[in-house]
């Protein structure tokens, strides 16, 4: 087991709406700009995976890149799509089952809520007759019993937001480029209160790729290559709260983003403090602050003096969200996660242009976490 | 409201006062609804509380996607959990109450409410003040 594994290629494809390109063309677009960024031919890449929620299989990509015979596994994970490719892609080449490994995530959903049957979540069918079966409804409830027992304002889900559209503005890859004021964010009409609408992201389209190399073959290609230092992808233990839940135990029980963050860390033998940038699931406003916590930057309740002073901006002392993360970026769900990864690349790298964290960051933590109740931790560390 | 139908069958009882119907594994945790299919050969029906305490809620202001199927023109209402002391958490809609009454805590009793001129569904209404 050889586990020095990096990164040296990234390509993203916009996100948004691209209409006339479907989502797993987005995807060659984003392998086409991941291997040119790592400087290698689709012919060197030895094994692939990847997959999409809502638009298809992505074996089918090889028509467009090459018939090169390389074995490519499709993955189909929902929200962990993606977190999942990207650590079957690192598994291949620490095994030494290769050197250069592929992990791609692409998706294209329609315009609105996602549209999600009872059925294929075990779930009766009242459940989703009487209008229980909508995801804004589970992130509300979440988070409005987290404000009422720490203390969290209506004020400070609104800064989360205005700081995610603000990141936007200076990303090239997020689909909101137009900042939005915190008057405005507050004052929009309620999707499930206490959320406004500019405070949930919205389903979208988008494509990311990223090619996983073994030391040896860094050194080969010279390649500006950033190492991973651990990945952690778990799924929810007893007593948790997760969407879709018609019940669920007194007292609670653990969160699947917590066990895997611990997981995280302690494979890469590193803790929260030692982070300088994070990507944080922020599904909606709420998502963020209490993800804040669950990774372990900050107590419950701290989040309302982290936003007042600012200390997860881009200039601040731990940025998060630093591409205005979902909010901003719309979620396609099989790149969304990977699009964390890729924003890790580009601040590790230097290469942030008008958005890069300041004084050279070493650390970036990315954290994806989506039904029904999953939660997956890459740590990088240049 | 006699003439109505429950919205499935099975989720409280018939009797003047129902309650909802739960399931009890045999580690003694109850869930809601009672499961079906295989997992309810491992659980055994338990009648649960008429009242509770508020765990959270929320408003649904939009009309939700298929497979909802509600009353047209969309009626906007409230959904949140109610904690079953000792018991279970359950997911809920909540009448008789407008968003500015609803306090985390607050004592909270069962009631079987109209879904459509057709159906009837379960609910939780804010305790009256004695």
């Amino acid at each position: 087991m050889n586990d020095d594994v990096h990164i040296i290629g990234a390509g993203i494809h916009p996100f948004g709406r691209t209409d006339g390109r479907s989502g797993r063309d987005q995807g060659v677009f984003a392998v086409r700009a991941a291997l040119k960024d790592a400087g290698i031919e689709w012919g060197d890449v030895e094994y692939a995976y990847g997959g999409s929620a809502a638009a298809g299989s992505a074996d089918i990509m090889v028509n467009e890149l090459g018939l090169t015979s390389v074995p490519f596994i499709n993955v189909a994970n929902g929200c962990a799509t993606g977190g999942s490719a990207l650590a079957a892609a690192r598994n291949a080449v620490a095994s030494g089952a290769c050197d250069i490994a592929l992990a791609v995530g692409f998706d294209k959903h329609p315009r609105g809520a996602f549209n999600a049957k009872p059925a294929e979540y075990g779930l009766p069918d009242w459940y989703g007759e009487t209008g229980m079966m909508l995801t804004t409804q589970f992130f509300a409830l979440k988070i409005q019993r987290y404000m009422a027992l720490h203390g969290i304002s209506r004020r400070t889900l609104g800064l989360v937001a205005e700081k995610a559209f603000r990141n936007g503005t200076l990303c090239d890859h997020a689909w909101r480029r137009s900042p939005v004021d915190l008057d405005t964010i507050l004052n929009a009409p309620v999707v499930n209160d206490p959320l406004t609408k500019y405070m949930f992201c919205s389903p979208a389209e988008g494509a990311v790729a990223l090619i996983l190399a073994s030391a040896k073959k860094v050194r080969e290609l010279g390649a500006d290559a950033v190492r991973i230092a651990s990945i952690a992808f778990r799924t929810r233990p007893e007593g948790s709260f997760e969407v879709f839940a018609p019940s669920i135990r007194v007292g609670g029980g653990g969160k699947p983003t917590e066990i895997a963050s611990r997981a995280a860390f302690e494979m890469a033998g590193i803790g929260p403090e030692d982070v300088s940038v994070a990507q944080l699931q922020d599904t909606e406003s709420g998502a963020e602050i209490m993800h804040m916590a669950e990774n372990g930057f900050c107590a419950d309740g701290e989040q309302e003096h982290w936003l007042a002073e600012g200390w997860s901006e881009i200039k601040g002392r731990m940025p998060i969200n630093t591409d205005g993360g979902c909010l901003a970026c719309g979620e396609p769900i099989g790149a969304s996660g990977l699009r964390q990864v890729y924003e890790n690349m580009v601040q590790l790298r230097g290469r942030g242009g008008e958005r890069q964290v300041p004084n050279g960051p070493k650390v970036g933590y990315s954290h994806v976490y989506g039904a029904p109740g999953l939660s997956a931790v890459a740590i990088l560390e240049r | 409201m006699s003439a109505r139908v429950p919205i499935a069958p099975g989720l409280w009882t018939d009797e003047a006062e129902p309650r909802l119907i739960g399931g009890r594994r045999a580690d003694g945790e109850i869930v809601f609804p009672m499961p079906d299919g295989d997992a309810a050969a491992r659980a055994e029906p338990a009648l649960l509380s008429r009242r509770g305490t508020l765990w959270s809620w929320t408003t649904q202001g939009f009309e939700p996607k298929e497979p909802y199927s509600g009353p047209q023109p969309f009626q906007p209402f409230l959904i949140g959990y109610v904690e079953l002391p000792g018991e279970v958490i359950v997911e809920t809609r909540l009448v008789d109450a407008a968003p500015a009454d609803l306090v985390i805590g607050m004592a909270m009793t069962f009631a079987v409410v109209p879904f459509d001129d057709a159906r009837s569904t379960y609910a939780f209404r804010p305790e009256r003040q004695p």
